[in-house]
């Protein structure tokens, strides 16, 4: 049944590994919604992949390498314009080692 | 008011070329046009007048010199994807919604070299999440043929911007669908090119496997213009590829006999809108009567290509969103630590359906469940592309229907996401093996609504696909009805 096909739990769990707040209704709108989507996605099962290599990108494959040389001017300005805070160029972040 | 925003591309760059008309005049004719339609269709989300007359007065001082390349002048609209330097680059959702971008993205650097011009941001789902543009936090872009129904998405305001003549062409994004879907809704050319075609630098990233860019216009001729433009190498996007660009209006022959177009009958099922799959079958028939030839394919994976994709896009996705965390630029919820002052940025700044993706993507990617979704899924979709490649060796290019259905009403399926989900089906697959794909128009309803007509190429054959687009477009099959506006 979709219902059960993910808990309460999970989606809490899943919650904290996105760094997703979520309120009450929310959890329970996405168990319902991601219940549903992954019982559709079991249809995958369907086929037999164990000699099938992974796909992981297409289109002109390859990791091209370059000359580790700075090519670009910096510019904090530019670069900070859209800090929510900072001061001499550093972004002020709440502290985190108590 | 003059009706120069009517002009494509083909046609305005010659009658700026012969100075018989100025990039100011046509900027303004398509301003006038965007603040008489604006209210109605809300295609934009930032409409930038100022920057777009001085592109056009710089446009013009290049054009009096003679011999300007062929997007001089010509006004464009955005998908607020695109990094604009010194624009507001929202990607319709709040937590950027006050991002300002501090550099160009490539293709925009490229654009605002061959002088074209910017007139504004095109509406769009929330970081290209959604098939109908309701999904912005700026509201719902609507269609130009019927202001009740979407304009398709997640490039929805590049496509009912160019449908209703609010400018002359614009770029979208295409990931599953988002350029192709919303060009068959609006009744408009969009093209989706192979994957690593176009630099993705500057653009903001849902699904980097799948994510690529292209071009909404009015004709295919036009298409065919500005992807030359868009297309090739760049050094700050590793995955773009180096092949030489062709001169891809060189290509434009109108001669489509021989060539073989693959029918893929699973393409052509129950429960698909009757007049789509009419209005698409004649255009097969008329391809026919202009001397191609039909074959019928199959493309046996295709009923789990929905499944494939909203596992790997949902995952990339994780990962590309991942950086939305408040610290460093948009929203900040302040707390007093940071896991907090991460967890209620986010939780105010992404919608639902964002949120939807994202958890669906950290669950496939999660301890003890990455084999079972996310590896399983790059394995079927290792099938998806081999189903493309053996049909290639059979046909020249493929053909069939954009979306089951012509545009919905809005709030139709908005509360159903496995429902918005499943109108992909026709378009995802071809993101999934990289070709590229083209929506062509090829009809209109009983209502007036428009119908595509999708033309996918093997890999880099955009000139055959676009050739063959032109021949269909060019033979007076159907004759264009322009939006009631």
């Amino acid at each position: 049944m979709s219902e059960t096909r993910i808990n309460l739990e999970q989606v809490q769990h899943v919650a904290r590994l996105a760094r997703l707040e979520l309120t009450e209704d929310e959890e329970r709108h996405l168990q319902a919604d991601l219940s549903s989507i992954l019982t559709y996605i079991d249809k995958l099962n369907q086929l037999d992949t164990s000699a099938v290599e992974p796909t992981a990108q297409v289109g002109d494959v390859g990791t091209p390498m370059r000359e580790d040389e700075v090519t670009n001017r910096p510019d904090p300005d530019a670069m900070l314009q859209n800090a929510p805070a900072q001061r001499r160029h550093l972004v002020v972040v709440p502290k985190i080692i108590e | 008011m003059s009706d120069l925003f009517r002009l494509t591309i083909a046609e305005a760059r010659d009658q700026l070329a012969r100075r018989e008309i100025s990039a100011v005049e046509l900027t303004r004719s398509c301003l006038d046009r965007i603040a008489d339609l604006e209210r109605r269709l809300n295609a934009f989300i930032t409409v930038c007048p100022r920057e777009a007359m001085e592109q056009a007065e710089a446009a013009d001082a290049r054009l009096a010199k003679g011999a300007a390349p062929a997007l001089c002048g010509i006004p464009l609209a955005i998908k607020d994807i695109y990094l604009t330097r010194g624009l507001r680059t929202t990607c319709a959702s709040k937590i950027l919604g006050n991002f300002v971008a501090p550099y160009d993205g490539t293709v925009i650097a490229k654009l605002r070299a061959a002088g074209a011009v910017f007139v504004g941001k095109a509406n769009m789902d929330e970081f290209a999440m959604g098939s109908s543009s309701e999904n912005s936090a700026f509201g719902p872009t609507r269609n130009p043929y019927d202001l009740r129904r979407v304009a398709g998405g997640s490039s929805g305001g590049s496509a009912a911007a160019v449908a209703a003549d609010e400018c002359i062409a614009s770029l979208g994004t295409d990931t599953g669908g988002s350029i192709r879907e919303p060009a068959s809704f609006c009744g408009v050319v969009g093209i989706k090119p192979t994957y690593s075609r176009v630099s993705r630098f500057g653009v903001i990233a849902f699904a980097s496997s799948l994510d690529q860019v292209g071009p909404f216009t009015k004709t295919v001729r036009d298409a065919a213009i500005l992807l030359r433009d868009l297309a090739g190498k760049d050094t700050h996007d590793s995955t773009c590829s180096a092949r030489p660009v062709p001169n891809y209006e060189a290509a434009l022959t109108g001669d489509i006999k021989g060539l073989r177009i693959g029918v893929p009958r699973e393409y052509f099922v129950s429960g698909m809108d009757r007049e789509v799959e009419d209005a698409v079958r004649a255009a097969l028939t008329h391809m026919k009567g202009l001397g191609a030839k039909l074959v019928e394919i199959s493309l046996p994976h295709s009923e789990y290509a929905i499944a494939t994709y909203y596992i790997l896009a949902t995952a990339e996705a994780s990962a590309n969103l991942a950086r939305y965390d408040g610290i460093r630029y948009g929203l900040r919820v302040e707390a007093d630590n940071n896991i907090d002052l991460y967890n209620r940025t986010r939780a105010r700044g992404f919608g639902a359906e964002v949120k939807r993706r994202i958890m669906l993507g950290t669950f496939a990617l999660s301890s003890g469940y990455y084999d079972a979704y996310y590896l399983k899924a790059q394995k079927v979709r290792t099938l998806i592309r081999q189903d493309f490649e053996k049909a290639f060796t059979q046909c020249d290019i493929i053909a069939t229907p954009v979306a089951p259905t012509t545009a919905f009403n809005l709030g139709e399926k908005i509360n159903d996401p496995l429902q918005m989900y499943l109108s992909d089906i026709f378009t995802i697959s071809v993101n999934m093996a990289g070709l590229p794909g083209m929506s062509v128009p090829c009809g209109y309803d009983s209502k007036g609504m428009p119908i595509g007509l999708q033309i996918i190429g093997a890999p880099f054959s955009e000139e055959t696909m676009l050739r063959a687009g032109d021949a269909y477009e060019g033979s007076g099959a159907i004759k264009r009805q322009r939006p009631p506006l």
